[in-house]
């Protein structure tokens, strides 16, 4: 026997868990945009584009509580509840990344471009593919996944420490570039913060699936 | 727009001899939709539910005032045909009541004593109708001679919401219907009530106040008498108005 209106919830609340996850997909992805074409306009969008998400997310939490309330979730429906709620608080999190990223890319506009983003981009791109995986793997109940996607977070670690280190001596090199490289560390902070709270992601579908909640991997920062 | 209302109570009292059982009740019941009534034992919830189809009437000392509004018309008039009133506002009881017949017999009953129908065609599609309406058509249409009494519990009380269904009513009340059965019982007929709001006006009455957050659109808070909040249900199990309210749904009283 299916409770349809229990199984409607479920199927509603993953929807727009999913709805949520692409809004914030996109939005790290044109801020990065953003920040490598230093198009102000398109990072001023990024920003207004969060009110957005900070509001599914409440939409998201009304529905959880309404149905703890109504149709009180016992175990895994339980466990799906608490772990889509981390979950959308990691993605409204993730989304002010990327609105910090658009805010960085006026404060940059002001300044002569930076010749290069070091390997901002690549971390990037890396931190984007990961909460990609981590919302499938959410989705599929995909533990193998979460967890393989939780240790890629030691990557970006890794290019977090390269590209400081890049940045650091490039403003000892020519303290005149200190003003237009302080953001490029803060944008780079953001992208490796970002990959913490995936892994925050991964962990909610390991407990959702197994029940057992631990960290998988804990971040060096 | 307002929504039409099924069924509206305006400043309706109703004593017991000297007991004032229902105060000033105020509510309007929307169509198509399942209201839940909720409240201690003793706050009037029954005998609300009873009035709507004027049930109470067979107490001793009984005595209203004030009105109900069923389809334009107050049901309190004195000149309110019963008959055609309990047909358009059927009533499912909290054990299920089948007659010691057949299960036929059952579901025809109502046909004989409303005198509707003769063709015995005509019966039988309507049998088979209400008993797919409460999912037991596939289980029971072989065994239609049967005698109701060896039927489950919860097959009892499905077959009790068929016989009310055979009569074609717009309003079905029901009176804690789910109390003699198990909860799996319990939440399939929960299920079935979901299905049959589509093309009935649901009111039911129950002691749980998680089957009221389950089941119903909206839900009615009533104590000693009173109507206390009535609201949408998801409103009065998350941010209830009255403190009365919160302090009974979140069980420090009742």
């Amino acid at each position: 026997m299916v409770r349809e209106a229990f199984a409607a919830y479920i199927k509603k609340l993953e929807n727009e868990v999913m709805v949520m996850g692409e809004m914030v997909i996109a939005a790290v992805t044109d801020s990065v945009q953003a920040l490598k074409t230093g198009d102000v306009i398109a990072a001023k969008r990024v920003i207004e584009g969060d009110s957005l998400i900070n509001k599914k997310r409440l939409e998201i939490e009304e529905v959880c509580v309404n149905f703890i309330a109504l149709q009180q979730p016992v175990a895994t429906d339980l466990r799906e509840i608490v772990a889509i709620l981390y979950i959308i608080t990691d993605l409204e999190r993730i989304g002010d990344y990327a609105e910090g990223m658009g805010k960085i890319v006026i404060m940059l506009g002001k300044e002569p471009r930076a010749t290069s983003l070091v390997g901002i981009p690549a971390m990037a791109e890396k931190a984007i593919k990961m909460l990609k995986g981590s919302l499938a793997a959410f989705i599929g109940r995909d533990i193998k996944t979460a967890e393989a996607i939780c240790k890629e977070d030691d990557e970006v670690d890794a290019l977090y420490d390269q590209v400081n280190h890049k940045l650091l001596l490039c403003m000892i090199e020519d303290p005149e570039t200190i003003s237009r490289i302080t953001p490029l560390i803060w944008a780079s902070h953001n992208l490796e913060r970002m990959a913490d709270r995936v892994t925050n992601i991964c962990e909610r579908t390991v407990y959702l699936a197994t029940g057992s909640m631990r960290e998988i991997n804990v971040s060096r920062y | 727009m307002e929504v039409m209302s099924k069924i509206e109570t305006s400043d309706l009292n109703l004593y017991y001899g000297n007991f004032h059982a229902l105060k000033n009740v105020n509510i309007k019941i929307q169509g198509q939709n399942i209201t839940s009534i909720i409240g201690p034992s003793g706050c009037g919830k029954s005998t609300l539910l009873r009035t709507f189809n004027r049930m109470n009437d067979l107490i001793e000392h009984i005595r209203y005032d004030g009105k109900i509004i069923i389809e334009g018309q107050n049901i309190l008039d004195p000149d309110t045909d019963m008959v055609s009133l309990r047909r358009k506002v059927g009533m499912v009881f909290q054990r299920p009541n089948v007659f010691n017949l057949s299960i036929y017999n059952n579901l025809k009953f109502g046909l004989r004593i409303h005198r509707l129908m003769s063709k015995k065609e005509e019966i039988m599609a309507t049998v088979r109708d209400s008993l797919e309406s409460v999912g037991l058509w596939e289980y029971l249409k072989d065994k239609l001679n049967k005698n109701a009494c060896t039927l489950s519990l919860e097959q009892q009380q499905r077959l009790c919401i068929a016989r009310v269904l055979m009569l074609k009513p717009d309003i079905v009340l029901l009176d804690e219907p789910c109390s003699a059965l198990d909860p799996i019982s319990t939440l399939r007929i929960e299920e079935l009530l979901r299905v049959l709001k589509d093309e009935y006006t649901l009111v039911i009455v129950t002691h749980n106040m998680k089957q009221a957050a389950r089941v119903s659109d909206h839900t009615c808070f009533m104590y000693m008498g009173e109507l206390i909040e009535f609201g949408d249900t998801s409103q009065i199990f998350t941010n209830p108005k009255e403190e009365l309210t919160r302090n009974y749904i979140s069980g420090h009283f009742g």
